[in-house]
C-alpha cells in the first residue's frame, strides 16, 4: 500500500513538473515590470518629494502610452512603485532594499538628496540595479559604482558657477558662507564656492557651519559672528527651510547683504517662509520654466495641465531622469541591470534641463542657470554653460 | 565687545525656551521620579496649537498673542492631565523602568500620530505673525540688536517663572507639592490626596511647555515638522539635569546655561559648536554629579 502511495506521488510529482515546463514555453505577449522611485514624501523637504514623483509619473506613463519597450518579443510596460525616504539616509537604504529584494524593480530613480543617495547607492551597486538620481550634485554619489548615475551637473560646477556669478556680475569682493556641515550637499557647495571664490581674488570673511538643517531653526549665534566680519554677499548652500530662516534672521539683525544658494532653495516655500527676507536672492538651478525654448515650454503646458501647477526644477529632472533610464531600458531590450547599465553609458538623450551625454564618471555635462527672486516670484535670469 | 553682549543676548533668548520647557521635567521628576520623555511632544503640540488657533483668536480677540498663549497652555496643561491618566497612572506602584518605556511610547506616539494626514500632517508651517518683530533702538554703538520678540520671549517666561514660583511656595497645593517631592508615603498619611498633587503637576509643566511652544513658534517663525520638538526637549532635560533634576530654580539655571554656552561654543568655532556645549555640561556633572542646586542624597545602608 505505502509503496504504491509513492509510486503515485512521483507519478504525480513528474506529471506537475511536465505541466510546469509546456506552461513555460507559451510565452505571454504581454507584461508589466516594476521601476522604484525613492524620495523624501514627509518632512522637511516634502515638496522636493511630490514634484520628483510627479515627474517621475509622467514619464513612466508616456513610455507606457508609447507602448512601452520589447524585452525578447514581450511588450513590457512599467509600473511605478514610490517609497518615500523622509530624507532619512537610513529609510532610504530600507526603501530600496524592499524595491530590489521584493519589487524586483529593473532601475531606481532617487533619491533627492546626496546623503540619501550616497546610502542608497551601494545597495543598488551590490545588486547590480542600475540607480539614477535626478537632483543629487554631491561628488561622490557617482563614484560609489559603476551602475549610479546622475540627471543633474554636480557639486564643484554649481559652487564654481554661483562664485563667479558673485565676483564677476555682482562685483563682491568678499563673502561669507554659512551651510549644514552634516549634509554632503551643503558641504559639498560651500567648499567649491570658497575656492571659486577665492581664485578669483575675492576673501571669504567668514565660512560658518551648524549641524542638521532639520534640526536647527536658531541661527542667531553664527550669524553674530558673520555680521562682525562685514561680508558684501551671504552664500547659503542649504535647503529652502533652513535658507529662508537664516535670511529671515539676517535681516532682523541688520544684515542687508545680497544672498544666494544653491538648487535646494528651489521650492516655492523659500518665499513662504522667507518672505521679503528673501526677495533679491540669486541661485543657480537645473532648469527654469520661464525658457523660452520650445521642448521646456511643451513640458511645462503638460505638466500644468496635468498636476494644476507648473513645473519646478526637481520635475523637470526627475521626468529627466526617468526618461534617461526608460530610454536605457528600451535600447537594451532587456531588464537585466547590466544591459540597461550599458545602454545607459552609451546614451544620447535630449531631455527638459538639457541634452544629456555621461562623462566617464557618470555625471552628464550640461547647463547651469541663474534664478533670482523678484517680487517673490522666480525669475531666469542667464544660462551658463560648462 | 558687542559682539560679546549680542552672543549673550542670543543665549538668553535660546535660554528661556528651554527653561520653560525644563521646568516641566523636573517638575514631574521631583514630584513622581518619572522622566517624561513626552513632555517634548507636549511642546510641539504647544506650538502646533499657536498655529491653528492664532487666526481665531485674531478674529475673535483681535489681538492674537495673549489669547492664543493662554489657549495653548489650557491645552496642553489638559493633554498633559489626560497623559498622566491613561499611561502613567496605572503604572505608578509598578517599576519606575516601566513607566520610562511607557513615557519613550507616549512620545513616539504623539510624534507620529500628529504627523498622520489628518491631524498636523508631516509638511512644514508657517507660523502665523502674532507680533511684528522689529528692532529697539540701543544707544551707543555697540551694535548691538535686540528685538522685541526677544523681550517677549524673555518677558513671558520671566512672568511665567515668577507665577510659579508664588504657586509652589505661598499656595496650598504647591506646599502639598513640596511634601510629596519630599517624601510621599508620609504626605498621604498627613491627608494629602496625592493624585490631585501628582495631577496638578502634569497640568502646570506641559501648560508651560505650552507657552514654550507659542514662544519658539513667534521667535522662529515656523513649523518643521511634528517632530521639531525633539532637540528643544532634549537641551531642556540636559538643562533640567545640569541645575539639578527636580529642583525647580535648578531647571530655569541650568537652562540658561545651557543657551548661553550653545551660543558662545558656536561663535567660537561653528563646527564644534553643540560639542563644546556638552562638554562644558560633561564637565559641570564631573564636579557636582547631582547638578547645580540638586542636592546628593547618599543612599543609606
Amino acid at each position: 500500500m505505502r509503496r504504491l502511495f509513492a509510486i503515485i506521488l512521483v507519478c504525480a510529482l513528474v506529471a506537475s513538473v511536465g505541466v510546469g515546463c509546456k506552461k513555460a514555453e507559451v510565452l505571454p505577449t504581454e507584461q508589466v515590470v516594476n521601476m522604484g522611485g525613492i524620495f523624501p514624501m514627509t518632512g522637511g523637504s516634502a515638496t522636493f518629494g511630490t514634484s520628483s514623483k510627479q515627474g517621475v509619473a509622467m514619464a513612466v506613463e508616456e513610455f507606457n502610452t508609447a507602448g512601452g519597450a520589447m524585452v525578447g518579443g514581450v511588450k513590457t510596460t512599467i509600473n511605478y512603485v514610490n517609497e518615500d525616504d523622509t530624507g532619512a539616509p537610513e529609510v532610504g537604504a530600507s526603501a530600496a532594499q524592499k524595491l530590489i529584494n521584493q519589487d524586483k524593480v529593473i532601475g531606481i530613480v532617487g533619491a533627492v538628496m546626496s546623503k540619501v543617495s550616497l546610502a542608497v547607492a551601494p545597495i543598488c551597486q551590490a545588486a547590480g540595479v542600475p540607480e539614477i538620481s535626478p537632483t543629487s550634485t554631491n561628488a561622490t554619489v557617482t563614484l560609489v559604482g559603476d551602475y549610479i548615475f546622475r540627471a543633474c551637473f554636480i557639486d564643484p560646477f554649481q559652487g564654481t558657477v554661483m562664485a563667479n556669478y558673485a565676483y564677476n556680475i555682482l562685483k563682491v569682493k568678499t563673502a561669507a558662507v554659512l551651510y549644514d556641515n552634516g549634509n554632503d550637499y551643503n558641504k559639498g557647495l560651500a567648499e567649491f564656492f570658497k575656492a571659486g571664490f577665492e581664485k578669483n581674488g575675492g576673501k571669504v570673511v567668514a565660512f560658518e557651519a551648524f549641524t542638521d538643517e532639520d534640526k536647527t531653526v536658531d541661527y542667531k549665534a553664527q550669524l553674530t559672528k558673520i555680521k562682525a566680519t562685514n561680508p558684501e554677499f551671504l552664500y547659503l548652500p542649504n535647503y529652502y527651510a533652513s535658507a529662508a530662516t537664516i535670511l529671515k534672521q539676517a535681516r532682523a539683525m541688520g544684515l542687508n547683504v545680497p544672498a544666494g544658494g544653491g538648487d535646494g532653495w528651489d521650492s516655492p516655500d523659500l518665499v513662504k517662509i522667507g518672505g521679503a527676507a528673501v526677495e533679491g536672492g540669486v541661485f543657480s538651478n537645473h532648469f527654469s520654466k520661464d525658457d523660452k525654448s520650445p521642448k521646456v515650454q511643451d513640458f511645462v503646458t503638460k505638466y500644468t495641465t496635468k498636476y494644476g501647477e507648473a513645473p519646478d526644477a526637481l520635475a523637470a529632472l526627475a521626468y529627466d531622469a526617468a526618461g534617461l533610464l526608460l530610454d536605457a531600458f528600451k535600447t537594451a531590450g532587456s531588464i537585466k541591470g547590466s544591459d540597461i547599465r550599458d545602454a545607459m553609458k552609451n546614451t544620447t538623450f535630449s531631455g527638459i534641463a538639457g541634452a544629456y551625454k555621461f562623462d566617464a564618471n557618470r555625471n552628464p555635462i550640461k547647463a547651469a542657470v541663474i534664478i533670482k527672486i523678484v517680487n517673490g516670484e522666480q525669475t531666469y535670469l542667464t544660462t551658463v554653460n560648462p | 565687545m558687542g559682539q560679546f553682549l549680542q552672543q549673550l543676548i542670543n543665549g538668553i533668548q535660546i535660554g528661556s525656551i528651554y527653561a520653560l520647557i525644563a521646568l516641566g521635567y523636573t517638575m514631574v521628576y521631583g514630584i513622581v521620579r518619572l522622566i517624561n520623555f513626552a513632555h517634548a511632544d507636549i511642546f510641539m503640540v504647544g506650538a502646533y496649537m499657536g498655529f491653528f488657533l492664532a487666526p481665531v483668536m485674531a478674529r475673535v480677540f483681535g489681538g492674537a498673542f495673549i489669547p492664543t498663549i493662554i489657549a495653548a497652555m489650557l491645552i496642553t496643561g489638559l493633554l498633559g492631565f489626560i497623559m498622566e491618566k491613561l499611561a502613567y497612572r496605572p503604572l505608578r506602584y509598578k517599576s519606575r523602568l516601566s513607566a520610562l518605556i511607557t513615557a519613550l511610547g507616549v512620545s513616539l506616539f504623539l510624534e507620529n500620530f500628529c504627523a498622520l494626514p489628518f491631524v498636523f500632517t508631516p509638511a512644514f508651517r508657517k507660523f502665523p505673525d502674532l507680533i511684528v518683530a522689529r528692532n529697539i533702538p540701543i544707544p551707543g554703538n555697540l551694535g548691538l540688536n535686540i528685538s522685541n520678540v526677544l523681550l517677549l520671549d524673555v518677558g513671558v517666561s520671566v512672568i511665567l517663572m515668577v507665577l510659579l514660583f508664588w504657586f509652589v511656595n505661598k499656595t496650598l497645593i504647591g506646599k502639598q507639592m513640596r511634601a510629596v517631592a519630599f517624601d510621599k508615603p508620609t504626605a498621604s498619611l498627613m491627608g494629602i490626596n496625592i493624585d490631585v498633587v501628582i495631577s496638578t503637576a502634569f497640568i502646570v509643566g506641559p501648560a508651560l511647555a505650552g507657552a514654550g511652544g507659542i514662544l519658539y513658534g513667534t521667535t522662529y517663525g515656523m513649523l518643521a515638522s511634528p517632530f521639531l520638538g525633539i532637540w528643544p526637549g532634549l537641551k531642556a532635560f540636559i538643562a533640567a539635569v545640569l541645575g539639578g533634576i527636580g529642583n525647580i530654580p535648578g531647571a530655569v539655571l541650568g537652562a540658561y546655561i545651557m543657551g548661553i554656552s550653545e551660543a558662545f561654543a558656536t561663535s567660537v568655532n561653528s563646527n564644534l559648536g553643540y560639542g563644546i556645549a556638552f562638554a562644558i555640561l560633561i564637565g559641570i556633572l564631573l564636579v557636582r554629579p547631582s547638578g547645580l542646586l540638586g542636592k546628593f542624597m547618599p543612599e543609606k545602608v
